[in-house]
């Protein structure tokens, strides 16, 4: 899936520290491609409106093909994303990110992508069922009977990328990423920090424009 | 830029081009001494630097093959990413934060200050604070560095504010932005910071020294210098009499190339210069060059490390500007009623949203994990650098099972922590925790770890021969026109970035060597 921003870069200024509050400002939206529709295994869903990424989109429908896995293989893994690094914030888009790449990666390797079958038939007989379907304390109970394992490491691994390191991500989280494009933070709030005591001159001299 | 031929035994070769290799490259080069860099990794610029973390990662970070072993936790969570340092031309001045501080007077002489301690190879240098004193004058002069020769401070960011208040609630003095080779003005052709904050990831502006773009273009300007990047050194060869004479490269075709040399400096970085020295290893020299001491490869230091993040309600967006942007020096002294010997510094460091999941809690994973991440804005971030012991048994060897894309025996790193280390560790996370608590911090986190950044050590300066690998000059004991330019030579760590005493040490080697050859005694 790729990852397109709309309405080119954040805009600058996003969100200052004389806030009162932390909470993560609306910022500009990336929104996922649709890609063309083949294979079986095909994940789709859309964005909540009212959510920060879905108010900016064109469409707020996604959807995604997989090569190598059956959806319920795929929402299986976007599932345990969640028991994982669970983000309420984070859209299905961003888990289903994570089956992708485990999905791209069972697509190159067939030791992996039994690995990875075989994981998904463990969780869902460790949630005595339908993993997908059980409740979250049931869930938990179940990723956390797999780890130690391979299918346990690979998956987790895998998070740490395909949940942080994509524009949807970064909304959400309210970090901007590169920051040259714009000139830096050096006119744009580097230091407006209004709720501690400022340093003093000599521990923090001025800005020299 | 200069071209010299493979069969001139004239030049100096010099393995490697980042603090030690490139500046000794620029000053040798300006006096008029013939010069041959070859180093491992492709060039990049400022245009070409990529703010991407992952990305950048994978543009910069030495990523041939490396193991760990040991109780450290870098082997658990980075069993094959010991280090994060760099494979490019500037070597891993492209990656370094900017911190420029003098090793203090007592931390050349630890053996007779801190005695004996058990389990550590302790031993004094062979040269003093005031022998190195012009020269690290000079040094700071040539990176720029802030608070010294009349260059301004930097101004603090909001990551900075928050470790100020809290370390000034706390009583801490010696409270500022540091000392910086980061321009906080237009300086020696290279422009002002501009807060990118992305210092690690390679300065776009050029405002952070690197010899990418100061010592190595300066090189090639004098028409003495050349420079042969993606050119990986697979050994160093010498002659009957035990002299070095040649080095064997992998060039950018791969094809295998022998340079000859008149005299080889060595500047990889602590892990690559012993492992070359070993990887030599010849009928002449059984155990590796230089290494009648047994010493190459021991007594690694990677600095005691640990870094406190820390929740606040209010928003900081610490990845606003200056990723190092200040410090607390006050914990650097030696002061034994803290239960260990040494110091340590606080420097703020911040990471963006991929490498906070990557390195605030590697393995986590749970709602706990989570409720960090989606406080990324409000997080302030510091970083705990002190001296650790030096140790025979922490070492680089090469791991014959384990070989990189040339066939070459992989590095292993070996690490156990000293019961001083661990001492350290614990006492600095509960000052930096105490710091953020003061500043008014809903929770704080200590972060174990990240892959080594200050590799230090493993052919250590030494005054009699038996003790170390090469004398007050970086020359080896064993061998005279073989030298180590690179942090490879500290006999102990400091508690300080080494990044200025490597400069420091690599103008005066310059000085050495150019005396040397006019001698004719090289």
């Amino acid at each position: 899936m790729r990852v397109i921003p709309i309405q080119g870069a954040v805009p600058p200024s996003a969100g200052g520290c004389d806030d009162d509050h932390g909470e993560v400002p609306r910022l500009a939206l990336p929104l996922a491609r649709r890609d063309f529709l083949k294979g079986s295994g095909i994940l789709m869903g859309t964005l909540a409106t009212g959510t920060v990424l879905a108010t900016l989109a064109p469409s707020p429908v996604w959807a995604l093909e997989l090569k190598a896995l059956s959806k319920a293989e795929g929402e299986t893994l976007m599932a345990m994303g969640r028991v994982l690094y669970p983000h309420e914030k984070l859209p299905d888009a961003v888990y289903a990110l994570l089956a992708k790449d485990l999905d791209g990666k069972a697509a190159g390797d067939a030791g992996a992508a039994q690995m990875i079958k075989d994981g998904v038939a463990a969780l869902d007989r460790a949630a005595g069922g339908d993993f997908r379907k059980a409740d979250a304390q049931k869930k938990l109970a179940a990723v956390k009977s797999l780890e130690g394992q391979s299918f346990f490491g690979t998956v987790r691994g895998q998070c740490i990328t395909s949940l942080y390191d994509n524009d949807m991500a970064y909304a959400t989280f309210g970090y901007p990423g590169s920051a040259w494009e714009k000139g830096g933070y050096i006119t744009r709030g580097f230091q407006d920090l209004k709720w501690l005591p400022a340093p003093s001159k000599a521990a923090s001299p001025p800005v020299d424009l | 830029m200069a071209k010299f031929d493979l069969n001139d035994d004239s030049v100096v070769v010099i393995i490697g081009s980042g603090a030690g290799g490139g500046t000794l490259a620029n000053e040798l080069a300006q006096k008029g001494i013939k010069v041959v860099c070859l180093e491992a990794g492709a060039q990049q610029s400022n245009a070409s630097f990529i703010n991407d973390e992952w990305k950048s990662f994978s543009q910069l970070a030495w990523l041939d093959a490396r193991t760990t072993s040991g109780s450290w936790r870098v082997a658990k969570d980075f069993a094959g990413l010991p280090a994060w340092i760099c494979k490019t031309v500037g070597g891993t001045t492209t990656h370094w934060a900017g911190a420029s501080l003098r090793f203090q007077e007592h931390e050349f002489r630890t053996r007779t200050v801190y005695g004996e301690i058990k389990g550590a190879n302790l031993l004094d240098w062979p040269i003093t604070l005031k022998e190195l004193e012009p020269y690290y004058s000079k040094a700071e002069d040539k990176m720029g560095v802030t608070r010294t020769h009349g260059i301004p401070g930097l101004p603090g960011n909001n990551n900075f504010k928050v470790m100020h208040a809290g370390a000034m609630k706390l009583g801490y003095k010696d409270v500022h932005t540091g000392n910086m080779a980061i321009n906080s003005q237009p300086r020696d052709g290279r422009g002002r910071c501009m807060q990118l904050g992305f210092c690690f990831q390679g300065c776009k502006s050029g405002a952070k020294w690197s010899t990418l773009y100061t010592e190595i273009p300066r090189a090639e300007a004098t028409g003495n210098f050349e420079l042969r990047s993606e050119s990986h050194v697979a050994r160093i060869e010498h002659n009957a009499q035990g002299r070095v004479n040649a080095v064997v490269y992998f060039d950018k075709n791969k094809k295998e190339q022998r340079q000859k040399a008149r005299i080889v400096c060595v500047a990889g970085n602590s892990i690559e210069t012993p492992r070359l020295l070993l990887l030599s290893a010849s009928n002449l020299f059984k155990d590796g060059l230089a290494n009648s001491s047994g010493q190459v490869g021991r007594n690694y230091m990677r600095h005691m490390t640990g870094s406190v993040y820390a929740a606040f309600k209010n928003p900081v967006h610490m990845y606003r500007g200056t990723t190092m942007a200040g410090i607390v020096r006050d914990e650097a002294g030696h002061n034994t009623k803290r239960g260990f010997a040494g110091g340590y510094e606080m420097e703020t460091l911040a990471l963006g949203l991929p490498f906070m999941a990557a390195f605030l809690n590697p393995g986590a994973w749970g709602a706990d994990f989570a409720w960090w991440m989606e406080r990324y804005t409000q997080l302030a971030g510091m970083w705990l650098v002190g001296e650790d012991m030096p140790r025979e048994t922490n070492r680089i060897t090469l791991n014959d099972k384990v070989k990189d894309q040339w066939g070459l025996a992989a590095p292993n790193v070996h690490f156990d922590d000293h019961e001083n280390d661990i001492a350290m560790r614990e006492h600095a996370f509960r000052q930096g925790e105490r710091i953020y608590q003061a500043a008014g911090a809903i929770r704080t986190f200590r972060t174990p770890p990240y892959p080594s950044t200050h590799n230090l050590g493993t052919c250590r300066m030494s005054a009699r021969p038996q003790d170390g690998v090469c004398n007050k000059w970086g020359q080896t004991h064993d061998i005279p026109n073989l030298f180590i330019s690179d942090g490879s030579q500290f006999t102990t760590g400091g508690a300080e970035n080494p990044t200025l005493t490597i400069v420091t040490l690599a103008i005066r080697q310059a000085d050495y060597i150019a005396q040397q050859m006019t001698a004719r005694a090289l």
